[in-house]
């Protein structure tokens, strides 16, 4: 089974045509020696039939937060997908276009993109938006490569140690052969200092990184950060969370100079980690360096308004070796999905939402030191996460993660940085009793200590 | 019949008060954040109900060509039938809403589809060992190209350049510069294929790698190709295969048998990932054994008791080019496309998309200058020089007028070494007719009269849009007047 | 079409005398070349260029070129009109398009430039 419409008899008629006795003749260019002589070593062709059983025999071994209350976040997040997102996004025009260049025949995904760059500038208060980038990860590295190509800065590049040690970890390996050393600022008490980064931003500095609410889900000093990078002239990029701006305040009012997002809890599926969305956004005066594509309004021949693919000098198909990133392909179809999630949430169903996750969150901290289960790691603010360090009488966080999940729960992502130490993530999408009955299967934990881990 | 209904943009169809999506009371005491992190008012998003919504994006969805309704022979991008039992299966529970950090034992079914990709996409590369991580294309790219230099450098050798084609994709020397490299130009020879004497001129002990895309941009394999391979070899190079064009070898040759050393895969493309309006894509990349340990980290492998685990101790690795795993919604279309295909129905998808290729080649070669057109492999490239020269009729006001009749256009003014270029890819899942029909529509279009031509499109929700306004004075964002 | 006064690079900039500095811009060959400009980058006053060393870059929609300096030392002016509309270059390259201003390192820097009729001949034909 390979899709293929042409009968035998019309292949026959094909080659006819084009002149050649057989398909093998049409790969003559193909040197003898490298053709393949035998069938490639792949499974065997299932049947639709066959392939549904197959599929869901294997989905069927996964145990799902389908299935589990989900309490896990650490950057990809349980949150509720309205089903307008999943039945307009799934609609063959979206999903089976290519990247509008053609404007004519592609002014619905054009019109899209308007609006998703419009509703990610509503959401940040920040002045442009791309139209994406892949996730969080890639687009901090793009990032910096952006405030490295606007500032003509070679010195380090400052990031709090708060930023997801991925993110950290993809920016890295973007920028090993490149010039600017990547320094990282030690957060000993869960947050950065101000007056640790005053100390070490200066005249050489390309740009400072911070995450807020930050990777344990604590909120940073960050109007204080930004304050202080940008008088030293570097550049001030916020990793944000779109969810968390129901209710803090937006980079564009804190004063970052880019914006950069996970955008999956924007009504992309978990999907065991992607395909995600990367948001990012910056001040005009950076529109030169932004990377990804942009779609700008203008008007056809008879004055009507219309939409293109704007600023393409910008990309690596027109600048090659000379273009601020090589990204070509986006996240197109999720960032659809995430225009029709945040029209669907508008104002009143964004700050509900916020609040639902500060709400619940706080409510589960609260129970679980009611049961003494253990105390925040650090004594911080935070909005819908928070890194909870496990009391001495509990097991390590990866044998309670195990063990809940027979309980019915991912009660939470163990912390790279201290086997103590649970990251929790409390949704809209979870429920009083849910809650309640995480704080009650963790308090049964306790004593259990000493087993395994 | 034009809709015009309810495709005025989202935030000019909202109204202050309207709600779509609410929440039930969250039944726990409220939470407050100390006021200098709090906004005062939620952001001005639009405010819709939900026909509204529904309206709005179903009327702007008819604004679109897509493969589920036209022709779309988009040179270079593989625009082959998406199948919709990819959509109904990749959205099962057990799989669309898995957390990316859950216990390894949590996710056996879903790491044994991925362990089984690795190995399917190493097998049809011809290579050892693959990386699923990457996003995209571009990002395989330049995962591998980190992988070239991390290699080196663990040997000790400083080598700078990274040799690319004047055909090739703007993403190769875009990757090359962001993985720290030199790129340097390679000719194409009068063939259309790389000139080796200019290859040859430009490799030495600096070479990192050579970047070829075989099949080539202008639809042409290589037959050089271990000759180019030996000589980089000699030179203690590395050959890098952009994989754009699997489409056209799979089954028939792997690049790890021709010499290449590493390669990615466009999953969004030779796989039907689908593309999604611009994405998403999935750039796995597949690598010969040496490279292996300087993969990006995790990889999913297996231990003799056959349970699945996602490695991430690889002290070599490059590390990571995203957060989490991949792609993943996109790697399983692709794993659940190659076990309906099986190894004769993989190779059978090269064998049509060629002959699809050169049978509507057969059809327009005496209508439309094919500059490199004796074959092809997947996709050619037409040439409207002559009609630019004799009627003043471009290659962009044919794409526009293909519009018109309800094809998409060809890529066009790509390869940049072929002027006016058309760059035909049909795939192999278009029937005979429809290529009949596209043939006959595209020699009518040629013969038009170009004021006609000049016009085009005239049939579209849109004429042709100022794109010197757009990008003088960027609108990028819609303004409350 | 080239005025005779000036002095021209290979890679499509003029060059004129003005008392101690030299004014620079497109030609107008280069500029029909490259159609519809719609953004130009410019050096920062003060910055030095090398002879033949890239110090900006032209724009139309879908393409970029680079800029060249045909001589070296020290951009004392550049032409800040251009910031907001760069169509200026492509209705007066040889007037108000100009596009900096710089003070050489050296006398005799134009030695190795064309003249309007070399320039013309390397142009023909395209």
């Amino acid at each position: 089974m390979s899709y293929i419409a042409n009968t035998p008899g019309q292949q026959a008629a094909m080659l006819q045509k084009i002149g050649k006795a057989s398909i093998a003749d049409l790969f003559e260019s193909v040197p003898e020696p490298v053709r393949l002589d035998r069938l490639l070593k792949l499974p065997p062709s299932l049947s639709e039939v066959e392939l549904t059983a197959l599929a869901k025999k294997l989905a069927g071994q996964n145990r799902h937060p389908g299935e589990l209350a989900c309490f896990m976040g650490a950057g990809a997040y349980d949150h509720f997908i309205p089903a307008v997102v999943d039945s307009l996004a799934s609609r063959g025009e979206f999903v089976t276009a290519y990247t509008p260049y053609q404007a004519e025949a592609s002014q619905g995904s054009l019109q899209v993109f308007f609006e998703f760059q419009t509703l990610i500038c509503q959401l940040t208060g920040m002045e442009v938006a791309n139209a994406s980038l892949y996730e969080a990860g890639s687009g901090v590295a793009e990032a910096v490569m952006m405030a490295m190509a606007a500032t003509n800065r070679t010195g380090p590049v400052l990031v709090a140690g708060t930023v997801h040690p991925q993110y950290l970890e993809t920016l890295r390996t973007y920028t090993a052969n490149l010039e600017p050393e990547i320094r990282e600022l030690p957060c000993p008490a869960g947050y950065l200092d101000p007056a640790h980064l005053n100390a070490a931003v200066n005249d050489s500095t390309p740009c400072v990184v911070v995450q807020h609410p930050n990777f344990d889900g604590s909120l940073e000093e960050i109007e204080e950060l930004a304050r202080i990078s940008r008088a030293k002239g570097a550049l001030f990029v916020q990793v944000f969370d779109p969810v968390s701006l129901g209710l803090l305040k937006g980079p564009g009012e804190l004063g970052a100079d880019i914006a950069v997002a996970e955008g999956q809890g924007l009504g992309s599926p978990m999907s065991f980690g992607g395909p995600y969305l990367g948001l990012m956004a910056c001040r005009e005066a950076l529109v030169r360096k932004l990377p990804g594509r942009l779609v700008g309004q203008t008007v056809d021949r008879t004055g009507k308004r219309c939409w293109v693919l704007a600023l393409q000098t910008r990309e690596q198909h027109i600048r090659r070796e000379k273009a601020t990133s090589n990204i070509c392909t986006n996240q197109g179809l999720y960032a659809i999905r995430a225009s029709i999630h945040l029209a669907a949430l508008g104002p009143a169903g964004l700050r509900e939402t916020a609040q639902h996750c500060l709400d619940k969150s706080h409510h589960l901290l609260r129970l679980l030191m009611e049961k003494k289960v253990g105390a925040l790691a650090f004594e911080r603010p935070f909005f819908k996460e928070f890194r909870f360090r496990l009391a001495d009488e509990m097991p390590g966080a990866a044998l309670c993660v195990d063990q809940l999940v027979g309980n019915g729960f991912l009660a939470g992502v163990p912390h790279p940085a201290n086997p103590r130490d649970l990251l929790i993530a409390v949704t809209e999408s979870r429920t009083l009793e849910e809650i309640e009955g995480l704080a009650n299967a963790l308090a049964a934990l306790k004593g259990s200590a000493g087993r395994g881990a | 019949m034009e809709n015009n209904q309810s495709t005025g943009l989202l935030f000019e169809i909202a109204k202050p008060g309207r709600r779509c999506h609410t929440l039930p009371p969250s039944g726990v005491p409220s939470a407050t954040l100390d006021a200098c992190f709090t906004r005062q008012a939620p952001p001005p998003l639009p405010e819709v109900a939900e026909l509204d919504l529904v309206r709005h994006f179903t009327n702007l969805s008819a604004r679109n060509m897509a493969i589920d309704c036209n022709f779309y022979p988009l040179g270079s991008c593989t625009m082959k039938y998406n199948p919709k039992r990819h959509e109904r299966l990749v959205g099962l529970p057990g799989l669309a809403t898995l957390h990316p950090l859950q216990p390894d034992q949590t996710t056996q079914g879903m790491l044994a589809i991925l362990y089984e990709t690795q190995a399917m996409l190493a097998e049809i590369a011809g290579l050892h060992a693959c990386s699923l991580q990457p996003a995209a294309g571009a990002q395989g790219e330049l995962s591998a190209l980190l992988v070239a230099a991390a290699y080196f450098r663990h040997r000790g050798e400083n080598r700078t350049r990274v040799l690319v084609p004047d055909s090739a994709h703007g993403t190769n020397p875009a990757s090359a510069a962001i993985a720290g490299f030199d790129s340097v130009t390679i000719k194409s020879g009068e063939d259309g294929l790389v000139d080796l004497a200019d290859l040859e001129s430009k490799l030495d002990e600096r070479t990192a790698v050579f970047m070829i895309t075989n099949p080539n941009t202008l639809g042409l394999f290589d037959h050089q190709i271990l000759e180019i391979t030996l000589k980089v070899h000699d030179k203690g190079g590395l050959v890098y295969l952009d994989g754009a064009n699997m489409n056209a070898i799979l089954g028939i040759t792997r690049p790890g048998d021709f010499g290449a050393d590493m390669m990615h895969y466009n999953v969004h493309k030779t796989f039907t990932g689908p593309h999604g309006a611009g994405g998403p894509g999935s750039g796995p990349i597949a690598v010969r054994d040496m490279l292996e340990p300087f993969l990006p980290s995790p990889v999913v492998t297996r231990d003799p008791d056959g349970t699945f685990r996602l490695k991430h101790d690889r002290p070599l690795s490059i590390g990571r080019v995203r957060s989490f795993f991949g792609n993943v919604g996109v790697l399983v279309r692709g794993w659940l496309y190659l076990r309906t295909l099986g190894p004769d129905g993989v190779r059978q998808v090269s064998e049509q998309a060629v002959l699809n290729a050169n049978y509507l080649l057969a059809l327009l070669k005496d209508h439309i200058e094919v500059p490199k057109g004796k074959g092809c492999m997947h996709e050619f490239v037409a040439s409207a020089k002559a009609l630019r020269r004799e009627k003043r009729v471009s290659a962009m006001d044919i794409a526009k007028r293909l519009l018109d009749k309800g094809y998409h256009s060809p890529t066009v003014y790509f390869p940049l070494v072929v002027a006016e270029a058309l760059m035909i890819e049909p795939t192999e899942t278009e029937s005979q007719e429809t290529l009949d029909q596209f043939a006959a529509t595209l020699i009518s279009v040629l013969g038009e009269d170009p004021a006609v031509l000049h016009e085009s499109p005239h049939e579209l929700s849109i004429s042709r849009p100022d794109e010197v306004a757009a990008t003088k004075q960027p609108v990028l964002r819609w303004k409350s007047a | 079409m080239n005025p005779k006064d000036l002095k021209y690079a290979k890679t499509h900039e003029w060059v004129r005398p003005e008392g101690e500095n030299y004014l620079v811009g497109l030609t107008r060959f280069a500029v029909d070349q490259l159609t519809d400009i719609t953004y130009i980058e410019l050096p920062k006053v003060g910055s030095r260029v090398e002879p033949g060393e890239g110090m900006g870059e032209v724009e139309s929609v879908k393409a970029v070129s680079d800029i060249y300096a045909p001589v070296g030392g020290e951009i004392v002016g550049v032409n800040d009109a251009l910031a907001s509309d760069a169509s200026l270059v492509s209705r007066d390259p040889y007037g108000e398009g100009w596009l900096v201003r710089i003070c050489p390192e050296k006398s005799g820097a134009l030695d190795h430039l064309l003249s309007a009729d070399e320039y013309a001949k390397q142009t023909e034909g395209n």
